[in-house]
């Protein structure tokens, strides 16, 4: 089948889907966007997070036909149009929060969905928010001192504006 | 050239710039995380070929089986399957392995264990690949597994994993290896007389995952010189090429590997996983081949840490100084050698902990069984050696009525002191101190039931409780690790240095075949690169094989081994340039040096920009750095200079138990560690915040369930890794008492902590509780005694 949707605002067709596949196989395989990763594939590590109609959802439960005629964001949509990195991308990076990098693209799409709907959250909400993104080589000290400096950023921002 | 064809994901194999003004001791960011942060740097399951095909296993269901027959003709029958292959398709040896080659990279007439490759199937999509994988049809014996202590030490009555005629390592029976040691008396009748106070205990470690997050996989380009070009995600890419050139019949410059990005290693990218596979299928069908692990298959491709059985038996005097120490360790190694030789080397070199003990006994045994293969994890076999000698540490001072601290630091070892071995320790080691420091460190504030949080709870986010049946527990612990490969490895690395001015600025390069995994070695080698040569401007090569091997990017050994390339490197480089100063203007000045792109005199005095000096020409050295030599241990008595350097952490851990469920929620876990010299604390606390999370962990939740010789939880719904919920704060303190034989001082990091944070949480969890706790993970029925 013929899947078509939105990009990062771009629309994007992919032919020849297969009905078994899967948002993350096409985003990845098919599109050219393999900034969301394959870890687990059944929604248990987040690291395929993508924003689809503005939510976070893991690509990996998503059937590909789901997606059709809809807006799905990625963690190459994170980044300004310029190309620069997005606030909570380089906080990530200022926070040495980034190791492997594998979880890092989920993180940083539920951390962007945490931080608009609640820009100064508490610890514990923000453990909650990224309860579902497994990383395995941080100890997540440094992902809680990435959202926190992306938190204090956004607020920052926010006077500022 | 396969090599100029376009391979998307290119990004991160060529070379990454980083400009900075820091050199070592400073904090720069990595040189990767801008890619990383964009989601464009390119793991090695991001590798993409225009006409790529997709490979894949077919695995045993059976733990031990003989093979009757495979019947591959229905798959080959479907559309879109270009190969599929057996052993009978290998076209040199058949065999591999990282010490033993006793691993086939086919199964050859059996299945030693559950989710052993049979065949390969190459097709057009990854659901083709699969379909046709169902089609292979393959007629067992099925055999009873092998699987405990009992029958492997039987193999009379059981059988063997290995016939004795086909039998590779130096072992015998079901045994792949076994170290002895044995020192000041041994353990006699008269040595136990001499304590006024024994206790024993016996305890066991489940198998551990590395569960790192990047899926084993890579893409093989077959060349036209009849070679294949391999991007791949590994540890050490020289070993990977020296085990997989024999098995493709190709002679090794002929196998040409580049690391493509890692998602994690932990010790589980040390041996093959789909290296040699996804080579057999690119030759064979003349395409590209790429093979992503699922999840499952990544459980079943490769080895996990060994699980333990342990018996310790330790006695003290009165005044709880240690008299003798006497431990056995069985460690089951599954169906093949990979790393256990040297697993076992470790656990009985360091398996009595940091103490000074005058009289020990060990015995440490790997077993070959039809259980899933173990080999490498973070740690190495000091891990589960610690959880029994500091369980004992607990014991003992209760018996003796002492302070868990003020006993560990009775007997704590310090410079000077010798170990077991006869090795003495000649670098510092503060034991004690360490200990003081985690125990000196403030509290977190104690449970508030008028104000809580449920979220902060054990069971958490499951709203299990309201902060009844909650009891807090305190427990502190200690670890020793070895740094680098023991036992007389000839441990080296190589690297190359390139110093040539690149728009009119000196900018350093850096060539290694490091594995980057995610340690954060490319940023240390930047820093070591500024503050030898002077430069800001410094670009890290890709690596590669076509540069002399890096050594394995395990046993916290590469920024002691290969960062200690890249000084000899670059020293050489500095004085390659000097030299052409002082031939070009003649200087008699003694100490010349390079900072801030300028050669200077000892004075300070500015004598010439490198940028004048180097004009058109590169300065391009290669060296390699070997570690001090270290010698085999005696294998009767255990006895040699074995290894290179020790590392020590110590934890202290705070948990709040539901003694009604049986959760536990670890409040905050605390770090102290000499790190020699932090060449970059960001990423040096980083280790240690991961390695403690590793040991996290360990101690309460993660275990491969292995029954009959199969693995029953091969997902990460059903293997648990702790996720920022369960994860408390992780306060680190970091020591730093050069080692006068390190580079810079420097001390290996990654594995100390993960070596020793976990009995720290069993001790906190039995002071909870008051139960013995002799497993782990401690799982909620060992605390409800619902078991």
């Amino acid at each position: 089948m013929r899947v078509t949707f939105t990009a990062n605002g771009k629309p994007v067709e992919a032919d020849d889907v297969w009905e078994g596949e899967s948002l993350l196989y096409v985003l990845r395989e098919r599109v050219g966007l393999p900034g969301s990763k394959n870890a687990c594939e059944q929604g248990e590590c987040g690291s395929c997070t993508v924003y689809l109609d503005g939510l976070p959802v893991c690509s990996c439960l998503v059937a590909a036909g789901q997606v059709q005629d809809r807006e799905v964001r990625t963690v190459e949509g994170l980044s300004e149009e310029n190309g620069e990195l997005g606030l909570v991308q380089q906080a990530f990076v200022d926070a040495g929060a980034v190791q492997c990098g594998f979880c890092t693209p989920g993180l940083l799409v539920q951390t962007d969905a945490l931080l608009a709907q609640d820009p100064q959250p508490s610890d514990t909400d923000i453990r909650e928010a990224l309860s579902g993104n497994l990383c395995r080589c941080t100890g997540y000290e440094k992902i809680m001192d990435a959202v926190r400096l992306a938190s204090a950023r956004t607020c920052a921002k926010a006077v500022s504006e | 050239m396969s090599g100029t064809r376009t391979i998307q994901g290119q990004k991160n194999l060529q070379k990454i710039h980083q400009a900075s003004k820091d050199g070592i001791g400073g904090s720069p960011l990595r040189p990767d995380g801008t890619l990383k942060v964009k989601g464009e740097f390119a793991y090695s399951s991001d590798m993409w070929h225009e006409d790529m095909l997709w490979g894949m296993a077919l695995r045993s269901p059976h733990p031990r089986a003989n093979i009757l027959s495979v019947d591959i003709s229905e798959a080959l029958k479907v559309p879109g399957v270009y190969a599929v292959l057996t052993h009978e398709d290998i076209p040199g040896s058949k065999y591999y392995g990282l010490e033993i080659q006793d691993q086939p990279a086919l199964a050859i007439d059996k299945v030693r264990y559950h989710g052993e490759a049979i065949a390969l199937v190459a097709a057009d999509h990854p659901e083709t690949a699969r379909r046709a994988v169902k089609k292979i049809k393959v007629e067992y014996e099925v055999l009873t597994p092998i699987t405990t202590e009992e029958q492997c030490l039987d193999p009379e009555t059981y059988g063997y994993v290995h016939e004795p005629h086909e039998y590779k390592s130096h072992g015998s029976g079901n045994v792949c290896h076994s170290q002895k040691l044995v020192s000041g008396g041994g353990v006699t009748d008269e040595i136990r007389a001499l304590a006024d106070v024994i206790v024993k205990g016996t305890y066991e470690v489940g198998m551990q995952d590395q569960a790192f997050l990047g899926p084993e996989s890579g893409l093989a380009v077959p060349a036209e010189d009849g070679g294949v070009d391999l991007y791949i995600a590994t540890q050490w890419l020289h070993v990977d090429r020296q085990q997989m050139a024999p098995v493709l019949a190709l002679p090794e410059e002929k196998v040409r590997l580049t690391l493509a990005g890692v998602g994690g290693a932990f010790g589980g990218r040390e041996d093959l996983s789909m290296q040699i596979h996804a080579c057999l299928l690119a030759l064979h069908t003349g395409k590209p081949v790429k093979i992503v692990y699922s999840r499952d298959e990544s459980f079943f491709g490769h080895v996990h840490r060994h699980p333990a059985k342990m018996t310790y038996e330790h006695g003290a005097t009165r005044d709880g100084k240690l008299v003798f120490a006497d431990c056995r360790i069985v460690l089951d190694g599954g169906a093949y050698a990979s790393a256990s030789p040297a697993v076992v080397g470790n656990a009985a070199s360091l398996g009595h902990g940091p103490y000074v003990i005058p009289n020990v006994r060990m015995e440490a045994i790997a077993l070959y069984s039809n259980n899933p293969s173990c080999g490498a994890m973070r740690g190495f076999g000091a891990v589960q050696a610690c959880f029994g000698y500091e369980s004992q540490m607990d014991k003992l001072a209760a018996e003796l009525g002492m302070d868990p601290v003020e006993l560990r630091q009775i007997n704590a070892v310090t410079q000077g002191d010798f170990m077991p071995t006869g090795q003495e320790i000649d670098a510092p080691a503060p034991v004690a101190e360490l200990l003081q420091r985690v125990k000196d460190m403030p509290l977190p504030p104690p449970l508030d039931l008028e104000n809580l949080d449920v979220r902060t709870l054990p069971g958490a986010l499951s709203n299990t409780s309201h902060g009844e049946g909650i009891v807090r527990g305190i427990g502190y612990s200690v670890g020793i690790k070895n740094v680098g490969f023991s036992e007389g490895f000839d441990d080296y690395s190589t690297a190359r240095v390139r110093l040539e001015v690149i728009g009119g600025e000196p900018v350093a390069m850096v060539h290694t075949a490091m594995a980057e995994v995610g340690q954060g070695g490319v940023t240390v080698h930047a820093q070591i690169a500024r503050t030898e040569l002077g430069v800001e401007q410094v670009t890290i090569h890709p690596a590669n094989t076509e540069v002399g091997s890096a050594g394995s990017t395990s046993a916290s050994r590469q920024t002691y081994m290969t960062g200690g390339a890249v000084k000899l490197a670059a020293e050489a480089v500095k004085q390659a340039l000097i030299d052409k100063g002082r031939r070009r203007y003649g200087w008699e000045h003694k100490d010349i040096t390079l900072v801030g792109g300028k050669v200077v005199s000892e004075t300070g005095g500015v004598l010439v920009s490198m940028v004048d000096l180097l004009g058109d020409e590169a300065i391009d050295l290669t060296r390699e750095h070997h570690h001090r030599p270290t010698v085999p241990f005696d294998k009767e008595t255990g006895q040699g200079f074995g290894h290179v350097q020790y590392t020590f952490c110590a934890n202290r851990a705070v948990v709040d138990v539901d003694v009604e469920l049986g959760l536990v929620k670890v409040v905050e876990l605390t770090a102290a560690q000499d790190v020699g010299r932090a060449l970059n604390p960001l990423s040096v606390v980083g280790q240690i915040q991961g390695g403690c999370t590793q040991a996290l962990g360990l101690a309460v939740m993660e275990e491969i369930v292995v029954k009959d010789g199969k693995v029953r939880n091969a997902s990460f719904t059903d293997y648990l890794i702790p996720t920022i919920l369960d994860t408390p704060p992780i306060p680190v303190d970091m020591l730093e008492l050069p080692d006068p034989h390190a580079p810079y001082g420097l001390r290996g990091v990654g594995e100390a902590p993960t070596v020793s944070a976990t009995p720290s949480i069993v001790a906190a969890i039995r002071n909870a509780t008051g139960l013995a706790l002799n497993r782990v993970p401690v799982r909620p029925e060992h605390l409800t005694g619902t078991l």
